[in-house]
């Protein structure tokens, strides 16, 4: 990510220091994660010792310190999608996709977390695959779910 | 859009707003919560609105139907939920391919569409009208209820029915004292989990002495299975801005926050919105109506916290910092958002504000238990029919949540427990069914109001397995700053998983029970002092399930992995091949009229093939505690020789 377009964000926020968590959303929103360099720029331009960064990265579950794949699955493990067989559906996608929550694979296809809840209870367990929802979903039908990723 | 400088400008604004309404003109409320828009309700709209041109009443000159794209009315399980207007037909499951014939038959020929009614599973009757569908009949709808009725994006909506009028009444007509006291004679309790009277907390910030004060809305909604402060935010965000602005009248506040989840972007959207347009029209800023009052809002977004929750913690991320609690007192009140008195209140909280100003505290009162007024949003959530959001009184039995606006248990299955409070709350079995649902009611049974989550469980639900669903999600968000709470979660996560991997032994429980009271009694904020509430409470109500994992290394409810294995019924399996081409690890053996034979050695445990055989067969078995019988042998195994 380019410094010009992390300082826009930083003076959209009026390089205040007590807007850091906003203004590394907002990167990450960019930029997908949050890159060393871009860590270090914030801490420069907003007078923040990089501790005081990485401590708030690193407390914070939203942020990525690695680069994410062309698709993030997100599943649902929240208790309502937990009593209807979250756990299941996290273990058969962990299996197609060979990867754990919080790993992308070697081909940068997919990124793999899961979230405390979507808020969907109605239609768990729950995947969410780049922002768009699959509800009521089973081990062999995340499979066909997967199928059309690329 | 004009700036409102008065009262009478904003009855006259809002007088307009009306006269250009034609209420007998059609309107298609479609949700598009979070919930209906994963089911579709997105292609819905686009559907309808296709269909409208198509049908020629889309002239831009006369547009003879409206489409409102609205917040979450609740009916989630029955989603895409459309509602027509003025009759109030409610359609449910809609597709779009159901567009067409929509606005043929019921927009153009007044005509109802049977097949998209809600029909009652035991008496087969349709429901026509919302309030007539059985889910909604036993709620009392006085927040959600709105949901249906509003473009959330829309600030005219909000005024059409009646918004800001409280904000009128408070600001024109009451010295901020009176609303204090309105609010405190109503006995609103915070609706964000511990249940503090609001007007209380209130008067603490108010009598702090400081002339900047700071009022924040906790809209940081972490319990798993929880999401009625997303519909209300969703849904209905200026009744929470009229709320806001109200409580900070009383206080003396002139800056407030809204914390919301990022989990949640079309809540941090839409009220984003609403605070442009409040602006805009002049409900927000300098000299709001013209009383002389100022009062400024910021969206703040969570990165993702549970602990956050927690008042503590939600300020000091408000601050930029890590939220990571700090002991009260000071609380909030005196010493809060930079080291300035605050007041936070959950989102529900803030919402019902603006009806107990509009309708009086006797109003209020009138609704609930001695202790507990107004009424309360549960989020009715796992093994129950009717998954959604209830608005019910304070009072109503957990057997009317369930049963009656519920529906019940799907599949005939037996109920088992309802969890309420979230992580922090315990699971309420079924012999206090018929408990009345209020704060200090649900406390005495060991669980607790929580901010409204309500997670139903059936027989197919193990109990030491929630306890460590719970204990784990707790580990995961413990911020690790106290040590009671960090390493008295990790310790008691470290035995439930060993009961349920079967390697629990004699003591455990014991041992469950002192970590758990250590950890409850010695924690510095409700993360770790409520931790042990899921654990307590299965052990007070369900002994017998971790008795039968530590004696009898069985998982009665056939969940927990370690313990259970798959078995095909050689006399039942009729060779139909669906579980061996699904079985994602080829440990079924078997052929075309060959009888299958799952490889305990290659098996998972995923129970796919349990999941996918037919029902009419029924041949996988879930077996627990017992061994699993040998395999016939392959001879046998042929099912084309025995029909012969």
């Amino acid at each position: 990510m380019e410094n010009d377009q992390i300082d826009k964000i930083i003076e959209k926020h009026q390089s205040d220091a007590s807007s850091l968590i906003q203004i590394l959303l907002e990167i990450q929103r960019e930029n997908r994660w949050l890159p060393k360099d871009a860590i270090e720029r914030v801490g420069e331009r907003l007078e923040v010792p990089l501790s005081r960064i990485q401590h708030i990265v690193t407390f914070y579950k939203a942020f990525n310190l690695l680069p994410k794949g062309r698709h993030e699955i997100h599943i649902c493990t929240g208790t309502a999608c937990h009593v209807r067989g979250a756990p299941r559906l996290l273990d058969s996608v962990q299996d197609l996709t060979g990867i754990k929550p919080g790993e992308t694979d070697m081909d940068m296809k997919f990124s793999l977390e899961t979230v405390g809840c979507v808020g969907c209870c109605a239609l768990g367990p729950v995947m969410v695959i780049d922002g768009k929802y699959h509800g009521k979903m089973g081990p062999s039908k995340s499979e066909d779910v997967l199928k059309n990723y690329e | 859009m004009p700036r409102i400088k008065s009262p009478a400008e904003l009855e006259e604004f809002r007088k307009g707003i009306l006269s250009k309404r034609d209420p007998q003109k059609p309107c298609i409320a479609v949700c598009t919560g979070t919930g209906c828009i994963a089911l579709g309700a997105a292609e819905v709209v686009a559907a309808l609105r296709e269909e409208i041109k198509k049908q020629g009443l889309g002239a831009e000159v006369d547009v003879k139907v409206d489409i409102r794209e609205t917040g979450c009315p609740g009916f989630c399980e029955q989603g895409p939920v459309i509602v027509i207007y003025p009759e109030e037909i409610c359609y449910l499951q809609v597709k779009p391919d159901d567009a067409k014939e929509i606005i043929a038959e019921t927009i153009l020929a007044k005509k109802v569409i049977d097949r998209l009614l809600y029909v009652d599973p035991v008496s087969k009757e349709k429901s026509i009208r919302e309030s007539d569908v059985p889910f909604y009949k036993n709620q009392t709808r006085l927040l959600i209820g709105n949901n249906i009725k509003l473009d959330p994006k829309s600030i005219e909506d909000y005024l059409a029915v009646g918004g800001y009028t409280a904000l009128v009444k408070a600001l024109a007509g009451m010295k901020p004292e009176q609303v204090l006291d309105v609010v405190k004679d109503s006995n609103i309790r915070g609706r964000g989990g511990a249940g503090f009277p609001a007007g209380k907390k209130w008067e603490f910030a108010r009598n702090s002495p400081g002339d900047t004060k700071y009022v924040v809305v906790n809209a940081d909604e972490g319990d798993p299975g929880a999401f009625m402060d997303r519909a209300l935010l969703e849904g209905n965000p200026h009744a929470v801005l009229e709320g806001l602005l109200i409580g900070a009248y009383a206080i003396g506040a002139h800056e407030g926050f809204l914390y919301v989840r990022q989990e949640y972007p079309l809540a941090v959207d839409n009220v984003t919105i609403a605070i442009r347009a409040a602006e805009d029209l002049g409900l927000l800023g300098k000299n709001i109506l013209g009383s002389g009052f100022d009062f400024s809002v910021k969206v703040h977004r969570g990165a993702g916290a549970f602990v956050c929750g927690e008042e503590t913690a939600l300020l000091r991320s408000l601050e930029g910092k890590p939220g990571e609690p700090v002991a009260r007192p000071p609380y909030p009140a005196v010493k809060g958002l930079w080291n300035k008195p605050t007041n936070i209140n959950n989102v529900e909280t803030w919402a019902n504000i603006p009806l107990i100003i509009n309708k009086g505290s006797k109003f209020f009162t009138s609704i609930g238990t001695e202790k507990s007024k107004g009424t309360k949003i549960f989020s009715l959530v796992g093994k129950v029919k009717n998954t959604g959001l209830v608005e019910v009184p304070m009072g109503i039995t957990l057997r009317d949540i369930i049963y009656k606006v519920g529906g019940g248990i799907p599949g005939e299955k037996k109920f088992k427990a309802v969890q309420t409070g979230g992580p922090s709350g315990g699971c309420i079995p079924e012999e206090y069914l018929d408990m009345s649902v209020d704060f200090d009611e649900l406390a005495k049974v060991g669980a607790i109001m929580g901010s409204g989550g309500m997670i139903v469980m059936d027989e197919d639900t193990c109990m030491v397995d929630v306890a460590r669903y719970f204990l784990n999600f707790l580990s995961d968000e413990s911020c690790g700053k106290c040590t009671p709470c960090r390493e008295g979660i990790r310790q008691m996560l470290k035995i439930l998983t060993n009961i349920s991997q079967g390697k629990g032994k004699e003591g455990d429980v014991e041992l469950l029970e002192t970590l758990a009271e250590t950890t409850r009694d010695a924690s510095l904020c409700a993360l770790g002092g409520s931790a042990p509430n899921p654990v307590l409470s299965t052990i007070r109500y369900f002994k017998d399930e971790y008795d039968a994992h530590i004696k009898d290394k069985k998982c009665p409810a056939f969940v927990c992995k370690e313990l259970i294995s798959f078995y095909i019924d050689p006399d039942k399996c009729s060779a139909c091949m669906i579980c061996l081409r699904k079985c994602p690890v080829d440990a079924i053996i078997g052929g075309k009229k060959q009888i299958h034979v799952i490889d305990q050695e290659k098996c998972t445990n995923c129970g796919t093939c349990f999941e996918v055989c037919p029902s009419r067969f029924g041949a996988v078995r879930r077996l627990s505690g017992e061994p699993v019988p040998a395999p016939i042998p392959e001879e046998a195994r042929n099912l084309a020789g025995e029909s012969k």
